[in-house]
């Protein structure tokens, strides 16, 4: 019996990703743990392994094809002694069914896919949507199930039903608008990015205001459609509250110079470590939380969600966008290893190999400019997220202490609150433990 | 001087009409209906309404017929034509009058007479010269009358006439149109229907019920031509049953009166000929539109086969005037005109309104068995290209049946199987046509199968063989 390859789920969260690249051909020969693919999802590329050996026989879905759905047929593996003509005969042929019927339907890329979940959803209750703030979206029953074998988002689409109430009729303008007609490889980006942007201009909108060749179109990678989808659905859900402070320099500036200054160093000479001012923001922020533990917190409809350890997302840039890496219970580890956790992290990140546990999830984040030579802005929370500390650059700035004016090196920083959850005068707290810790670095160290 | 600038006028005053001026009324408009006959047209003086009181006496006879069935006794059981007639005549005569008192309430201006378009934005309205059918209902107190009359928009709602063949033309009293048939002066011992659409077989079932020996002349393969075709087929072999005669594939090619009967040539699909003859027969071949006379043509106001041709808004292709009902086209029913007039005005009136939907329009059939239905059958589904999934239950199987001795019928309910959208709903049984209407809302609503299965509904009626019949549809149905 060929053995089907189906799309993997990298993370619990995953629901498609985009086959990148195939590292086999058909007729190759693969044992099991050979890699066969390269799987683009949210934020990484991840490899997939073959389970079993055998022989390519058939590769189902072509490198390229994006948001492929978890579970869809990618590929079939024969065993020893199979042809290809096995797969015909064998459950692998459920692989051919929908590729021709996407024929039948250009307008959803997924088709292929959606008709699979589609013919199933007959009997499987469609849930009433509800908007990301869990108000109910009012769409009949029938728009909700074409909206389902359709990949649609129901938020996305406005309704003209009674009281914009979403029928079918609003499912098929939207699937004959624009995006639907898109090329296949180019649509999944309009149909995944479309329902992020519930109220923003549609692809032809945009475009028409910009003479045809003046431009170049660069499809979303997931990287980039992660990135819209969660900022738009932050900003547009979460009430920003913003709090800043300008914190003294030069006590901790000094004390790095003294732990990198006795920084143990390996056979070759080099330092085990060497801490930045970016990896003591974070132990400051990390134990700023630890002081003030109901603001290390996230927001549910039900319930606070009291989080026990600080677990602190840093931003990385990286080409074509960026990803926040966390560092787990950073109240508890020392600088070092905060330190070199990062640097691996960075690494990692520039090459878009970071596992989907190591960015998901973490309560609070940090995101620096300072290093750019930004004074201060403010940073977009990212769920689950309550907090972000939006960190500036350390310069020489004239201080006024007593009635004297002195200089001293000061960063401005800004903490961006989740209201619901971290109130004004909490966010004010939670900014004075951390300037407490900045100020005093000694006291990072205990 | 009496004000004669209006908003809008509605020329006729039938169910489309008049409800149309009711909606006009209430959106802010001046709004003047011009009628020339009887308020509330066809429908409520010689169409809908008092067809719908003599097939109560029938039914009620019917059942005095079969009371031993139920236990009861009724000897000596007989009618009196006269009074039949008297009843279904008062009882159109009630409404004819509520629609006066409407206008009134909604401050509609009624104008007596035969309106005409004589330029844009211009009704004249003269003295009516056709013909009134007799007996007529009093003109209502307080019209307005002959003159020239100004409204911004004018729209059209003159409804449809009886359909002529030629060569077999109604004269009144050998061959009836559904006029003379609805006031017979004595039950004819034998009658030719030629038509089985909605209005032949009705009176061929009242005629039957009344003891007439009744023979239905269908041009198409199956009678109710509309209708599902396993729906009509069950409708007519209960109808055989009770000894109607039906000749399908079947034209009528020649009419000879004379000797007090009415003797019709009759040729069949395999080209065999027979004549029939009867006391009387009723032509009942559809209906047209009343286009004339209105002064559409000098205007260009386009037409096509008899009727106005109008967009989903009812507007026409003349600016300013619009047609709504009959006039304006097929699905010839009072129902599709009323919404379709409710439209138009809120249209006019810049409300956010969306255009007719004319796929899912119900129609109900009240002979004996009812027959009702909405959207497509299951033949039409299928040339639409629609994967479908049939549901069926029969009357055999629901307890209030049963109970009502009505155990003939038939639910059927047609599905997407890709969706699960509710395509058609196909009816035939006592009652149906009061149930049709649950799937009328389902289908307005865009429910699908999972929300009708997840419906309660109350036991014991006859409407949970609509229940019933989805779930046949999906394999999971219960009491059979």
């Amino acid at each position: 019996m060929p053995i089907n390859i189906t799309m993997p789920a990298l993370s619990p969260t995953m629901e498609e990703g985009n086959l990148a690249k195939w590292l086999v051909k058909e007729g190759d020969e693969v044992s099991a743990g050979d890699v066969i693919a390269e799987i683009e999802t949210d934020k990484a590329t991840m490899e997939v392994e073959a389970v079993d050996e055998g022989t390519v026989g058939k590769i189902v879905v072509p490198a390229g094809t994006a948001g492929v759905k978890v579970n869809e047929l990618i590929a079939v593996l024969l065993e020893e002694g199979e042809d290809a003509s096995a797969i015909d005969a064998s459950g692998g042929s459920s692989a051919a069914k929908p590729e021709a019927e996407a024929d039948k339907a250009p307008a959803v890329p997924e088709s292929s896919s959606a008709i699979e979940v589609g013919a199933k959803a007959v009997t499987d209750p469609v849930p009433a949507p509800r908007t990301a703030d869990g108000g109910r979206i009012f769409s009949s029953p029938l728009a909700r199930r074409l909206a389902q074998q359709n990949g649609l988002d129901l938020k996305a689409i406005s309704g003209t039903g009674p009281h914009g109430r979403v029928v079918k009729r609003d499912i098929e303008a939207a699937l004959a608008s624009g995006t639907g007609k898109a090329a296949p490889a180019a649509a999944p980006s309009a149909a995944a990015a479309a329902p992020a942007m519930a109220t923003g201009p549609s692809t032809d909108q945009v475009l028409k205001l910009f003479e045809e060749g003046s431009y170049e179109l660069v499809p979303h990678d997931g990287m980039r459609k992660t990135i819209a989808r969660r900022l738009v659905e932050s900003k547009q859900t979460i009430p920003h509250f913003y709090v800043s402070v300008d914190c003294e320099l030069d006590a901790l500036l000094a004390l790095r110079g003294q732990i990198n200054g006795s920084a143990p160093k390996d056979k070759d000479g080099n330092p085990l470590y060497k801490v930045s001012v970016n990896d003591m923001t974070i132990k400051a922020l990390a134990l700023a939380l630890r002081d003030v533990p109901d603001a290390n917190v996230s927001w549910t409809d039900e319930a606070m969600v009291k989080h026990k350890h600080s677990d602190v997302g840093v931003a990385v840039s990286i080409p074509g966008g960026l990803i926040t890496p966390i560092v787990r219970s950073a109240e508890l580890k020392p600088l070092s290893v905060i330190s070199n956790e990062m640097k691996d992290f960075g690494k990692r990140a520039k090459e878009r190999k970071l596992k989907p546990e190591e960015y998901q999830g973490g309560t609070t984040a940090v995101s620096n400019m300072g290093m750019m030579g930004v004074r201060d802005f403010a940073a977009v929370v990212n769920p689950p997220h309550a907090t972000i500390l939006a960190v500036g650059a350390g310069d020489k700035r004239a201080v006024v202490k007593g009635d004297e004016i002195t200089i001293a090196t000061v960063m401005t920083v800004t903490l961006s609150t989740d209201h619901r959850c971290v109130d004004g005068a909490l966010g004010a707290e939670l900014l004075a433990a951390f300037k407490g810790y900045i100020e005093n670095p000694m006291g990072m160290l205990v | 001087m009496a004000d004669t600038n209006y908003d809008v006028i509605i020329i006729g005053s039938g169910p489309g009409g008049y409800v149309t001026a009711i909606r006009a009324s209430q959106l802010g408009l001046k709004t003047a209906i011009v009628e020339r006959e009887h308020l509330g047209g066809i429908c409520l003086n010689w169409g809908c309404i008092p067809t719908k009181a003599l097939l109560r006496s029938a039914e009620i006879y019917h059942y005095m017929q079969h009371a031993k069935d139920y236990g009861l006794s009724a000897d000596n059981i007989s009618f009196d034509p006269a009074a039949v007639v008297k009843r279904s005549r008062g009882v159109s005569g009630q409404l004819n009058g509520g629609v006066g008192f409407l206008m009134k309430k909604n401050k509609v201006d009624v104008i007596w007479g035969e309106g005409k378009i004589t330029k844009a934005g211009e009704v004249t309205v003269s003295k009516v010269t056709k013909k009134a059918m007799e007996p007529q209902h009093p003109v209502p107190k307080g019209v307005k009358g002959e003159g020239v009359y100004k409204a911004k928009y004018i729209i059209v709602a003159t409804g449809a006439r009886p359909r002529v063949i030629p060569g077999i033309e109604p004269d009144g009293k050998d061959i009836w149109t559904y006029f003379e048939a609805m006031v017979p002066p004595s039950m004819p011992k034998s009658l030719i229907v030629m038509g089985s659409g909605a209005i032949g077989i009705e009176f061929a079932s009242f005629y039957k019920t009344m003891g007439a020996d009744v023979t239905v002349i269908e041009m198409m393969p199956t009678i109710m031509p509309v209708e599902d075709p396993e729906i009509s087929g069950l409708a007519k072999k209960q109808m055989e049953k009770q000894g109607l005669k039906f000749l399908t594939d079947a034209k009528v090619s020649k009419v000879v009166k004379g000797g007090g009967k009415v003797t019709a040539t009759v040729e069949t699909k395999d080209g065999k000929t027979q004549e029939i003859s009867a006391e009387k027969m009723i032509s009942a071949v559809g209906v047209v539109g009343n286009i004339e006379n209105l002064g559409l043509e000098a205007l260009g106001v386009k037409t096509d086969r008899g009727c106005v041709v109008i967009d989903g808004y009812g507007r026409t292709n003349v600016t300013g005037i619009y047609a709504i009902g009959d006039v304006a086209g097929p699905p010839m029913l009072a129902h599709k005109a009323e919404h379709e007039g409710v439209i138009c005005v809120e249209k006019i009136a810049g409300k956010d309104v969306h255009a007719m939907d004319k796929s899912m329009i119900p129609g109900c059939t009240y002979c004996n068995p009812q027959v009702a239905s909405v959207g497509l059958t299951e033949p039409k589904a299928k040339e639409a290209g629609y994967k479908v999934k049939v549901g069926r239950f029969p009357f055999m199987g629901n307890g209030k049946a049963i109970a009502l001795g009505e155990p003939e019928g038939l639910i059927k309910t047609i599905f997407d199987e890709k969706t699960g959208q509710l395509l058609g709903a196909h009816m035939v049984g006592a009652e149906v046509t009061e149930l049709i209407q649950g799937f009328v809302v389902a289908m307005n609503l865009e429910t699908t199968e999972e929300d009708l299965m997840h419906t309660v509904f109350p036991h014991p009626t006859l409407s949970e063989m609509m229940k019933e019949s989805v779930l046949d549809a999906y394999g999971r149905v219960l009491n059979i």
